[in-house]
């Protein structure tokens, strides 16, 4: 097995002096997509945003075998490291093209990649973000990462609150994706992460209390009720899905 | 309806005073979120530093305007830039520090030019022509507010042409909604912070030389002066909205005008009121954005 892109050691993570992730461990394989779990409020999106440096952090995070833990945020962006924020985060007063250009670093962009996988946003190029649906800006949310040769994506929530239909196209691109580049995705929908994941770190109390492939996780019913606190129904459905082919139900979340 | 006319135009060179401020202002605060006190101070130097040059290539001549006026625009710049980058750059997200140690500088510049150019105002000379009137519609409008309100119209149409149309304006504008996601897209956001800085102060630089020409003099609280109006604007117009403050400034300008000249020289107290009020009704002002 090659080496992890992403390596995390005893991460601790601080938002105005309070302790949001706790001694966090784990690694990230260099393909495929890895799934960070955990009841709401565990400390998922933090541990994302302490791998970024966008909060307070300690720890070591060796990205590809270098350091990055002393990295600002855009160095480690620059890196090869490309970030879907949970809300979104489009910048509503910039056009759609203009969310996609800002976020161009390669000298290749890979626009015509975006353009595929999401059609409607080229259409909408020159309308506001802001005006968008939230599953438009879910996808430039997607598109302003997809559109770099990144080393690593760390995507954090991207089928929260958004409708069944727009939920596959997002798994269907973050399926499109994960071929060409390891994901860490933070998801609360059982039926997204049965689709794509292939392992699971899952949080609790802002620590790491399972790793393993995610089938592990997901086929023993008394795991996921008491890591997750749900029931996963995905059970009594088809355990035969690809990606996309099962996120029919996104209901089923654990929301 | 001279008379009208006459504190429209008036108003409207007044304002355009403001904007020039208020333009540094208010970019500063939207990308940065600093409530820059010294702004006045950079107004100030250009102010003295412009006059100075002018007056030694050609004192009260076109020529020797033009030149203050690009020193003035230079020396603001540089001053700002300056400034951001010893001093503020240390101290983003620490707002207290950073009203503190502006409002500490604007004191402190305040002094050393009455220590270098005296307590006392200095008049100033000026090319004839700004020192006549045109008469439109029977109404004698006073040549110099032409000039501002041309300055105050390329200045704005300068700062949009650059935040439409350049990379770097594209960062400021993205980075005034939402600065983390921009440092997320691995854009180092702090390099534009030095160049809003610049921008700013060249904005009150050339704001500094043409107060010297509205006013006829120089003087230590030039800058100060102005700046209080500028932040009323800046705060009426929306903090961080360029348009907002365009639009607030011709408003508070004219509104002023109009109150001193129909009751009886209030219309420094009438600003007052309008921003209670803005605040009071709509306390992001009139373009600012949601909290």
């Amino acid at each position: 097995m090659s080496d992890p892109i992403l390596v995390v050691e005893r991460l601790y993570g601080r938002i105005a002096g309070q302790q949001v992730v706790e001694d966090v461990s784990f690694e990230v394989p260099s393909s495929g997509v890895t799934a960070l779990l955990g009841r709401n409020g565990v400390g998922k999106t933090s541990t994302i945003k302490s791998i970024l440096g966008l909060i307070d952090r300690s720890g070591t995070v060796r990205l590809a075998g270098d350091r990055i833990d002393r990295l600002p945020t855009h160095r480690i962006v620059q890196r090869g490291v490309g970030y879907v924020p949970e809300d979104r985060e489009v910048f509503g007063g910039l056009t759609v093209a203009e969310n996609l250009r800002l976020a161009e670093r390669d000298a290749n962009p890979r626009r015509e990649l975006v353009e595929r996988l999401f059609p409607d946003l080229h259409a909408r190029r020159a309308q506001r973000a802001g005006t968008l649906s939230g599953g438009q800006q879910q996808m430039v949310s997607l598109a302003r990462a997809l559109i770099n040769d990144n080393r690593l994506l760390l995507v954090d929530e991207p089928t929260k609150g958004l409708a069944p239909k727009i939920v596959d196209e997002v798994a269907t691109a973050l399926g499109e994706a994960a071929r060409t580049v390891p994901i860490l995705l933070v998801e609360q929908n059982l039926h997204v992460i049965r689709a794509l994941a292939d392992r699971v770190v899952v949080l609790s109390g802002g620590r790491v209390v399972f790793t393993g492939s995610a089938a592990d996780l997901l086929d023993d019913e008394s795991r996921v009720q008491r890591y997750l606190g749900v029931h996963d129904a995905a059970d009594e459905a088809s355990h035969d899905v690809g990606p996309a082919a099962s996120v029919a139900e996104p209901s089923e979340g654990l929301r | 309806m001279s008379t009208v006319l006459l504190l429209v135009i008036t108003g409207l060179g007044l304002g355009a005073l403001y904007f020039l401020v208020a333009s540094g202002l208010s970019l500063i605060y939207g990308l940065m979120g600093v409530l820059n006190f010294a702004h006045g101070s950079f107004l100030t130097i250009a102010a003295f530093i412009g006059w100075e040059v002018g007056r030694r290539v050609s004192d009260g001549t076109w020529w020797g305007l033009l030149v203050s006026a690009l020193v003035g625009m230079v020396v603001g710049a540089l001053v700002a830039a300056a400034t951001e980058y010893f001093l503020i750059r240390r101290l983003y997200e620490r707002h207290i520090e950073q009203a503190l140690i502006t409002v500490g500088l604007a004191l402190a510049t305040v002094a050393l030019f009455e220590g270098i150019w005296g307590t006392d105002p200095i008049y100033t000379a000026r090319p004839e022509w700004l020192t006549q009137t045109t008469e439109i519609l029977g109404a004698k409008i006073p040549n110099d507010r032409f000039l501002l309100i041309a300055a105050a119209a390329l200045v704005l149409g300068a700062i949009v042409l650059f935040l439409q149309r350049t990379r770097y304006g594209l960062i400021i504008r993205a980075g005034v909604e939402n600065r983390s996601m921009v440092t997320a897209l691995g854009i180092d956001v702090r390099r534009s912070f030095t160049l809003v800085f610049a921008i700013g102060g060249a904005a009150a630089g050339l704001g500094g030389v043409l107060a010297s020409v509205y006013y006829g003099y120089v003087s230590a609280h030039l800058g100060s002066v102005l700046l209080i109006f500028a932040f009323i604007v800046t705060v009426i117009g929306g903090l961080g909205s360029l348009t907002g403050a365009a639009v607030a400034s011709v408003l508070v300008a004219v509104l002023q005008q109009f109150a001193n000249f129909y009751l009886g020289g209030t219309g420094d107290l009438v600003v007052v009121i309008a921003l209670a009020a803005v605040l009071l009704v709509r306390p992001r002002g009139l373009m600012g954005k949601v909290a």
